[in-house]
């Protein structure tokens, strides 16, 4: 469970994230969404101590998110990032492996290699595991940062729109990939994610942001109406119940 | 909620590992241990005839200086790629070999040349050394204060800092006396042919005393090259990290170059050569592999030029010249990240 408290976020003179206080549940997928520039990937940053807050307080799984050693957070919080870019060659079990490090310091033991192993085979990279992260493919390459956060063993997991530069194969993947963490594992996951349709079939619940404040939260049924679409976006936006899942329709 | 410690819930344990078709880097460290031991040896013993009390000890000062000053080149020039995440710029790139330059210069314009070579070794050592130190410290503790996300602000001010010491330089060697200027030019290129033994017994304390912390730092230096932003993910407290990384590199650098002189271009060498040979990165074999380059590089470089060619002081414009073109191959090749 992640607690937001009054959370502040302000460049010189402009607030971005403007006292933010929400819940986020545990064991679940909560989408953040909202135009650009709405502060989502800072309020990201801030839950997972890349920003230091200006006032307010994160807490996650009872761990306040300023005061924790990072290592102690690391066992607890994981984190994917927009851009994953690499300076150093390393191959892809090199680079899961320092999933392990909040837990071994970098001094790897048999219980570390099967963690390894087993989010590699989770990922289905074992056929790549040898392979240099830097020769991937982005889609592959992404899976490979994201065995690294499982790795981790983390009961919460963060990712900042892990659907950019993903097919449409990929996309419909990777969001399986964090329900069945979610529903096999029992991870709590928080995603941005700019597709409100992908969030709307693959959430448990949705957060609105528009204008560095959290306007609204609800389970799909409850954001996904044109009357709260339109308020985040200021877009008309029709919802049709397709095949038990509510779409939005602004194409046209 | 499951047990900490479980690992995933997946079917059998596949083992699908492939060698990786390359020489595995603790090889390398063997293979250049060796050659580097070898290099020591005959560089000590080759020709040796005549006092061999006066000759031994002033071999073994020179070798000393060399085996000290790769050590502080490669170390300080690995860890400060890794923590500003480039593999071009060096402290010495930094603006550092330019402070260099100025120092001596203002010590020759304001005392004189004859003032300068005669002034205590210790004085000079202590002078120049403090003087870096608090130069890159400040440098970079202005350039991280905005949280540590600057390197392009990091390059950009090295090159400005550099091109003012170096203009500065130049506008008071124009004003100089041309016999002094001949003497102070003789300053600018590293030699081991001029060190004290007293400051070589001082720097290599320090210098082990830098390696310590340095080295055991390694793993977190790994996790650092991952990115800051991973780095921060996985635990690392990456200011603090960074920070004292940073203290090391400025005294390294500075002990390095009071004591034998500027090698710009040295550390770039050893750092790029000793990333080819690594198939995969770790501090742990990359540092050791860097600093073996070095000291091959140093005494070999100088074995040959003195047995082959009988040439005494070119070691240092050889090595300048090699790290200059391999500069400007990385640069070519658009590795600037
Ligand atoms: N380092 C920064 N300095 C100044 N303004 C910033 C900085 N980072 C983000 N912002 C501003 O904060 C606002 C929110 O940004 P962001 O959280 O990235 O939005 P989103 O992810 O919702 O698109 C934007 O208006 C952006 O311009
Ligand atoms: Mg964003």
């Amino acid at each position: 469970m992640i607690t937001l408290e009054n959370a502040t976020k302000r460049y010189g003179t402009t607030t971005v994230v403007d006292g933010v206080s929400a819940t986020i549940p545990g064991g679940g997928v909560t989408s953040i969404i909202g135009p650009n520039g709405a502060g989502k990937s800072t309020l990201l940053s801030m839950m997972s101590r890349l920003l230091p807050l200006d006032a307010g307080t994160v807490h996650v799984d009872g761990l306040d998110v300023s005061t924790t050693p990072g290592r102690v957070l690391a066992r607890t919080l994981g984190i994917l990032r927009q851009e994953n870019q690499l300076t150093v060659r390393l191959t892809v079990r090199d680079l899961v492996g320092f999933g392990r490090f909040p837990h071994n310091g970098g001094r790897p033991t048999v219980l570390d290699r099967e963690h390894i192993e087993r989010a590699l085979d989770y990922l289905d990279l074992s056929g790549l595991a040898d392979r240099f992260v830097d020769e991937l493919s982005g889609g592959q390459r992404q899976r490979a940062f994201i065995a690294m956060v499982l790795a981790q063993d983390t009961d919460v997991i963060l990712l900042d729109e892990p659907l950019n530069n993903l097919d449409m194969k990929h996309s419909v993947e990777m969001m399986q990939l964090l329900r069945r963490l979610v529903d096999e594992l029992g991870k709590t996951v928080v995603l941005v994610i700019h597709d409100i349709n992908f969030a709307s079939c693959y959430s448990d619940t949705l957060m609105a942001m528009r204008d560095g404040a959290v306007i609204h939260q609800g389970p799909p049924e409850e954001i996904m109406t044109p009357a709260v679409l339109r308020d985040v976006y200021d877009v008309d936006i029709q919802v049709e119940l397709i095949r038990g899942h509510r779409i939005g329709v602004y194409f046209a | 909620m499951r047990a900490k410690t479980d690992p995933l819930p997946t079917a059998v344990l596949q083992s699908t590992r492939k060698p990786v078709r390359t020489v595995p880097p603790r090889a390398w460290i063997v293979v250049l241990g060796t050659a580097a031991a070898a290099l020591v040896a005959a560089f000590l013993l080759v020709g040796l005839e005549g006092n061999l009390a006066y000759v031994l000890p002033r071999r073994l000062n020179r070798v000393g200086a060399m085996i000290l000053v790769a050590v502080a080149v490669a170390v300080s020039t690995v860890l400060f790629q890794t923590v500003t995440g480039n593999r071009i710029l060096t402290p010495s790139i930094m603006g550092l070999d330019a402070l260099y330059v100025l120092i001596q210069t203002v010590l020759v314009f304001a005392l004189g040349a004859r003032t300068v070579l005669t002034m205590p070794t210790t004085a000079r050592f202590s002078i120049e050394v403090v003087l870096m130190v608090a130069f890159s410290w400040l440098l970079y503790r202005w350039l991280f204060a905005g949280g540590g996300r600057s390197l392009h602000l990091l390059l950009l001010a090295g090159i400005v800092f550099g091109v003012f010491f170096r203009g500065a330089s130049s506008l008071l060697q124009r004003l100089m006396d041309p016999s002094e200027y001949i003497i102070l030019q003789d300053l600018f290129f590293a030699s081991f042919n001029r060190v004290d033994p007293t400051l070589l017994y001082v720097s290599a304390l320090v210098v082990a005393g830098l390696c310590v912390p340095a080295w055991r730092l390694r793993h977190r230096l790994d996790v650092l090259a991952l990115g800051r932003d991973t780095a921060v993910g996985l635990g690392v407290d990456h200011r603090r990290t960074v920070t004292l990384v940073l203290v090391i590199c400025s005294v390294l650098v500075a002990v390095s170059t009071a004591l034998v002189g500027p090698a710009t271009f040295f550390g770039l060498l050893v750092s790029a050569l000793a990333y080819q040979l690594c198939s995969r990165f770790r501090h742990a074999v990359v540092l050791p592999i860097a600093v073996l380059l070095g000291v091959i590089a140093l005494v070999g470089g100088q074995l040959v030029l003195e047995q082959v060619f009988a040439f005494d002081t070119a070691l240092s414009i050889v090595i300048e010249f090699t790290g200059g073109i391999v500069f400007l191959v990385l640069l070519l090749k658009g590795r600037v990240r």
